[in-house]
């Protein structure tokens, strides 16, 4: 039996024609070619590269650019990708993530023509990899702290430094690093091979295992004049970014906690226990009426995320919320599922204690819940509890 | 070279069919519709051709209600360049109302290739594609499994008992697809945002098209009986499928 996406509430039915055949031929996609992966990929902690021509092919990575080979969808079609590949996985979405949001965005918004021209059509097409440091080993949700710092050398810039917690840093053939020129937060494009850059691999992760996390370290790294991203300066170089990458977030959490549902539901449906199927017991009940509750509620905030961010009207604080609350929301239906699949939900068999480790990480990067928690209280208070 | 395809969308293969109430139709209210998946096979022999050279043109035509558009609209989607939607009131079940309709419209539209799927995964007829071919008194092949177009012919491949035939046709012909000849590609997310763009032509056929008479829903299964239990089960099984099944 097929998969079957929750939507109590018909969201589909607000969905343009394309925005819903974008995202079923996705589903399909990662029903037919990422989900017969998704089992080893996670036991053996490795990213299924080969799929990322894929990817590239389906127009998946940068699906908002208009130009260079990209699709130029509604942000709403790229809310319902990222649902989409999280239903698989969030090391998945991660990949789309990191490749969409953190690389092609940044040089798209803030690369001259010539960085554009260089990388965003072998980004989109899964023929380059991406990834984005800005955290460090000791600035994780400060990151205005960062000591990584490049220095002018007249024709060149001198790196020096370190990031951690880097996804897709061992494997990228560009590391968007953001690094402290003069006191002031800038955007570097490092290329993979350049002497004095390293990226070890981070190792015994039990969370986001199908994805590659490194660590990032630059020892008097020269790099040309022309690495430089030359249209932002400060924090919100890399706070944009995430605004991105925070947004597809709130749509994926929603994948994961539909894929655990659906699973759920199937097994409680099928096994019998005292003679009746577990679904008919009312303590499980209350689970599924708790869980579609929550789901839906969580679908009816990325709706809006995307009607507004479709309009240009979307807030930092607004992305915030729905992070916030969709990843918490998908953590807690993983975590209820897992209890009632029973020893099974211990398994890698099934999916939802794969979904459940993973959303470990989606809670922590992005923004800690924690500190989306502050960014809403400084939005509902006027008051800044934090630098 | 125009190649036409025919296609028709077709219940997802996972869905519960359910007879409506009045007994002539398929309950369609909880449907999911697909691409007919032989017929999937026929859009990507026609890109594969496409690909290869610029000039060939395809065209996807669908006999069909006008709902059928969203499914039209993804095989356009995959890389065909229009279609036409043959519309009747009600998706048909006949096999040769349906196979008039397409004959009537390739005789006023010629094509030099007609490719279609070797059977609708809804009702199985597997008729539609060789009348066609009769109709329009052409060369025709079922279930190919291979095939290759030159400029006045095409040669084809069908698995037969212990091997392989090949064919060779004059053009024009219609051919069948079947699993096998190839992998269809996935929409892209450029082909689907393009889709919305080429041309979908509706013509009105509801005046020749026919009707369904009745339809049935197979009859229910008997509940199935316990035997016994453990060693003793298997002499009693033995019994039962020799005197009352009598299947050995
Ligand atoms: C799998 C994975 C992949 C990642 N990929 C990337 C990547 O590609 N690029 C990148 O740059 N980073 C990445 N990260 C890093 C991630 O963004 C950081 O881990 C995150 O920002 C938190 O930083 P930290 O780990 O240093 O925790 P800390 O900032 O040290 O926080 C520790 C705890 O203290 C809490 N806390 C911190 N400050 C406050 C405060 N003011 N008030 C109350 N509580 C507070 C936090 O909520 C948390 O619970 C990744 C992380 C993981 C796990």
């Amino acid at each position: 039996m097929s998969y079957k996406a929750l939507d109590f509430l018909s969201y589909d039915s607000l969905l343009r024609e394309e925005e819903l055949a974008v995202a079923l031929e996705v589903r399909r996609w990662v029903g037919e070619r990422f989900l017969p992966l998704a089992m080893e990929a996670f036991e053996t902690d490795r990213f299924p590269f080969e799929l990322a021509r894929e990817m590239g092919e389906l127009g998946l990575f940068g699906a908002t650019i208009e130009g260079w080979g990209c699709a130029g969808l509604s942000h709403t079609a790229y809310g319902l990708i990222n649902r989409e590949l999280e239903r698989g996985d969030s090391g998945l979405r991660s990949f789309l993530s990191v490749q969409s949001g953190l690389v092609m965005y940044p040089i798209w918004r803030y690369g001259s023509r010539e960085q554009q021209d260089q990388w965003l059509p072998r980004l989109a097409k899964g023929e380059a990899i991406g990834c984005f440091g800005l955290t460090e080993p000791d600035h994780g949700s400060d990151p205005g702290a960062m000591v990584t710092r490049a220095e002018d050398k007249g024709d060149h810039f001198l790196l020096n430094g370190a990031k951690m917690w880097i996804t897709n840093g061992s494997v990228a053939d560009v590391a968007v690093v953001w690094a402290k020129l003069e006191g002031v937060v800038r955007g570097f494009l490092v290329e993979k091979g350049t002497p004095g850059f390293t990226a070890p691999l981070h190792r015994h992760k039990f969370s986001l295992r199908a994805s590659v996390t490194s660590e990032l370290v630059f020892e008097n790294v020269r790099i040309p004049r022309s690495a430089i991203l030359p249209g932002v300066e400060g924090l919100k170089g890399p706070l944009g970014c995430l605004n991105q990458a925070r947004y597809g977030i709130a749509w994926g959490a929603i994948g994961a906690a539909q894929a655990c549902f659906d699973e759920a539901l199937r097994y409680q449906q099928q096994r019998t226990q005292f003679g009746r199927p577990l679904a008919s017991f009312q303590l499980q009940q209350e689970k599924f009426a708790d869980m579609l509750t929550a789901i839906t509620a969580a679908q009816g905030m990325a709706i809006r995320l995307g009607q507004l961010k479709d309009e240009g009207k979307l807030g930092p604080a607004q992305i915030s919320l729905a992070k916030r609350n969709n990843v918490a929301m998908a953590l807690q239906v993983a975590r209820t599922c897992r209890t009632m699949l029973g020893a099974n939900g211990v398994s890698l068999e099934y999916q939802t204690g794969r979904h459940l480790l993973n959303l470990e990480s989606v809670y922590t990067y992005e923004g800690t819940h924690d500190i989306h928690t502050l960014v809403l209280g400084q939005a509902a208070t006027g008051i800044a509890s934090y630098a | 070279m125009r190649i036409v395809v025919c296609m028709k969308r077709v219940p997802d293969t996972e869905s519960v069919i359910r007879i409506a109430p009045d007994g002539g139709a398929v309950d369609t209210a909880d449907l999911n519709y697909i691409i007919n998946p032989y017929d999937e096979y026929a859009i990507e022999a026609a890109l594969q051709m496409k690909d290869a050279d610029d000039s060939v043109q395809v065209l996807l035509l669908t006999v069909g209600e006008s709902a059928a558009e969203s499914t039209i609209r993804k095989g356009l989607a995959m890389g065909a360049d229009e279609a036409v939607l043959l519309q009747v009131p009600k998706d048909l079940s006949d096999p040769l109302g349906t196979a008039r309709l397409l004959a009537e419209w390739l005789k006023a539209n010629p094509a030099d290739l007609v490719l279609a799927g070797k059977q609708g995964v809804d009702f199985d007829h597997g008729a539609v594609p060789g009348m066609v071919a009769e109709l329009l008194g052409w060369a025709g092949a079922s279930s190919v499994c291979a095939l290759a177009c030159e400029a006045s012919h095409a040669t084809v491949e069908r698995e037969v008992e212990g091997g392989r035939e090949r064919v060779r046709l004059p053009l024009p012909c219609v051919i069948s697809a079947d699993k096998g000849l190839n992998e269809p590609r996935y929409a892209s997310l450029k082909g689907i945002m393009g889709a919305k763009k080429k041309p979908l032509a509706v013509v009105d056929c509801a005046a020749q098209s026919g009707a369904l008479g009745s339809l049935e829903a197979p009859p229910a299964r008997p509940a199935g009986r316990v035997v016994g239990q453990g060693a003793a089960a298997a002499t009693e099984l033995a019994r039962l499928l020799k005197e009352e099944a009598r299947v050995l």
